[in-house]
């Protein structure tokens, strides 16, 4: 479980998060959305160490927190064993090469484990960052934007092995701007805007919060303008 | 300390990779070394200068103190410093120059023997031999090379034969205050000389009766002759300091008496140094955040001051095996102090790692790797201009200017203390070890600060 409290984020005078506060369990999948500058990937990167809160608390400890950045944070000179092996040890994981194979495994990238990193696609690229992200076998997994652009059939794959490792029991929170992504992949939404949380609650919920519409993104537009946002 | 050791194995793993940057990191600074090194060492090749010797064979003899000597031999002596390229006449001379071919020319008259002839012999109206020098002057620095080198090589034969017509005038004054042999006319004539004279003398006035008109004037005659043969006992020293009037004595007030080059090593070595060091740090931390791998880093894996220690080591390590090779391959030209080698070992350790700090707050800086290799590099080139500057050369304020701005980057340290120890100097090398110490840790904490900045 990770739970955050009252988290405020400032640089200077702007507020880039506002007295946020949420928690989520383990096994369950949350979704942060939100426009550009709503503050997801501030509010990722406190859950995940990489910046420290104004204020506020967050209560899991960094090194039980996986992180997947948006964009791909692994070597393109290094094999794909080769970097997964770098931060499995980096981590600190006892059986380096166990964790290695799991992550291989776990994201069907066995056969190319000795293929040098720049040589992959974007997706597999994407899939090795995840795998990174997944090595310690972390409690809580964070992902800014993990399916942003990859192709229908990659992010299927990168969906598949977040649902399974949700079902065994890690708490997955993703930030992402695809609605229908978010509603079908996620038990439970964050709705952030401008740094403020507007809404919490599960797909159902904020589409009964939204109204009901055929175009559900005009009617989430709608509901932010009319939130001042 | 086990995260270092793993981001050094990853380092390097991308390094050997990356075979054009291993080679333009290597290669860059060891042609950049060897240029200098040759260029100060070395020193310019032999100019070609064009050569007309218009005396007929033979006829280039002349007689000093009755030994035979060849005007060739002297001209032999220019030949030490210029390529000649021998030609029949001034016109083809001329067209070698005009055409760059060769660099000047030199030709010897006709009459030069003949001149020299009558100025040694005192015969007729002596008039003195003149060589003519011929060269372009489209560049200066060509025409200023080319006229010193040729003057200075005329110089040296000019003082060769006035040393021998020295010796002669010595030998000659020697017969008349001793007394001897000498040619005169190709036949051998007894010369009493100024002691035996005097002796005579003596003994003559000794015969002569007590009120005899003649004693008081050959006394004074016998005292002439004396007082000659007093004096002239000098005449060596005279003469050697009529050829030679001016002696110099060279005292150094500050620094070291270092051959050229020897310091031109220490310069090779330090540049090599520099350019890996900086650029090797800069580039490798500048990576991280192009990989964008320093987010997933710092949050946790290492330290951001283990990751800029981890950079410095790599870039301090891999530099430092370079110019230990560079000394090694450059000790086959130069004379290199292996007994102070644990003095040159320390110093360019520290050296490479305060430049390994420079490099990194470039990196930390620049963020992208090539603006932190081009930074580092339009920084490095100035950096070593500047501590090179001599005293003397620009203006004293502005020297003073040079002076801090050079001890704020590691770059005069090291040369310092590497030609402190390179040559055997003797000299401590405490001082700029201790410079490069403070250097290291102000630029690390200067890449520190600007790190923060990385997300």
């Amino acid at each position: 479980m990770i739970a955050a409290t009252e988290l405020t984020k400032r640089y200077g005078a702007r507020e880039a998060l506002r007295a946020v506060s949420f928690s989520a369990e383990p096994g369950e999948r949350l979704a942060v959305i939100g426009p550009n500058g709503a503050g997801k990937t501030t509010l990722l990167s406190i859950l995940g160490g990489l910046l420290a809160p104004t204020s506020g608390t967050v209560s899991t400890d960094v090194r039980e927190v996986g992180w997947v950045p948006q964009q791909t944070a692994v070597y393109g000179k290094l094999s794909v064993a080769e970097n997964l092996r770098l931060f499995a040890r980096l981590e600190g994981v006892g059986d380096v090469e166990a964790a290695v194979r799991r992550a291989l495994d776990d994201t069907g990238l066995a056969e190319r484990a000795d293929d040098e990193l720049s040589s992959l696609s974007g997706g597999n690229r994407q899939r090795v960052n995840i795998a990174i992200g997944l090595l310690a076998d972390p409690p809580v997994l964070l992902l800014d934007e993990p399916s942003s652009a990859l192709d229908p059939r990659h992010r299927q794959r990168v969906w598949e092995l977040l649902d399974r490792k949700a079902a065994s029991g890690t708490t997955i929170i993703f930030a992402t701007h695809d609605l229908a992504e978010a509603a079908r992949h996620a038990d439970r939404l964050l709705v952030l805007a401008e740094g403020e949380l507007l809404f919490s609650g599960t797909p159902e919920e904020l589409e009964t919060a939204v109204g009901p519409a055929k175009d559900f993104e005009a009617a989430f537009v709608q509901y932010l303008e009319e939130r001042g946002h | 300390m086990s995260g270092i050791r793993w981001l050094l194995v990853k380092d390097l793993q991308i390094l050997r990779r990356s075979p054009l940057l291993v080679v333009l990191l290597v290669a860059y600074p060891v042609l950049v070394a060897l240029l200098i090194g040759f260029a100060l060492s070395g020193g310019p090749e032999k100019p070609r200068v064009a050569f007309v010797n218009e005396v007929p064979p033979g006829e280039g003899t002349f007689n000093v103190g009755g030994e035979t000597r060849d005007a060739a031999d002297y001209a032999d002596r220019l030949f030490e410093a210029v390529e000649p390229i021998r030609v029949d006449t001034r016109e083809e001379a001329v067209e070698l120059v005009r055409s760059g071919d060769a660099l000047g020319a030199l030709i010897i008259p006709r009459d030069a023997p003949e001149r020299l002839r009558s100025m040694l012999g005192l015969t007729g109206d002596p008039k003195r031999p003149t060589v003519e020098v011929i060269y372009n002057g489209e560049d200066p620095l060509k025409q200023s090379f080319v006229e010193s080198t040729i003057e200075t090589q005329l110089s040296r034969a000019n003082q060769a034969l006035s040393q021998e017509i020295t010796k002669v005038g010595a030998d000659y004054l020697d017969i008349i205050l001793r007394g001897g042999e000498i040619d005169l006319f190709l036949q051998k004539v007894r010369v009493l000389g100024l002691q035996r004279a005097a002796e005579v003398l003596r003994e003559v006035i000794g015969t002569l009766p007590d009120g005899s008109p003649y004693r008081d004037q050959l006394r004074q005659v016998e005292r002439f002759a004396q007082l000659a043969v007093d004096n002239l006992d000098l005449s060596d020293a005279i003469l050697a300091s009529i050829a030679e009037p001016v002696q110099v004595k060279q005292t150094v007030l500050d620094g070291s008496r270092t051959p050229l080059d020897a310091f031109a090593v220490a310069i090779a070595v330090t540049v090599s140094l520099m350019f890996v060091t900086v650029l090797l740090a800069a580039g490798m931390l500048a990576l991280e955040r192009e990989e964008h791998a320093f987010g997933r880093l710092v949050r946790g894996l290492v330290t951001r001051s283990a990751l800029l220690a981890e950079k410095m080591v790599l870039s301090a390590l891999c530099a430092f095996g370079l110019a230990v090779a560079l000394v090694a391959a450059l000790s086959l030209f130069v004379e290199i102090s292996w007994s102070s080698a644990p003095g040159w070992l320390a110093a360019l350790l520290l050296g490479a790692v305060a430049f390994g700090a420079l490099g990194v707050a470039i990196g930390a800086a620049a963020r992208e790797v090539r603006a932190a290799s081009l930074l580092a590099f339009l920084l490095s080139l100035p950096i070593a201009f500047l501590a090179l500057v001599p005293s003397g050369s620009v203006g004293p304020a502005l020297y003073d200017v040079i002076q801090v701005v050079s001890a704020l980057f590691p770059f005069d340290p090291t040369l310092e203390a590497l030609d402190r120890t390179l040559n055997d100097g003797g000299q401590s090398i405490a001082g700029p070890l201790a410079h490069l110490a403070v250097l290291a840790v102000a630029w690390g904490a200067l890449a520190r600060v600007a790190v923060r900045r990385f997300g």
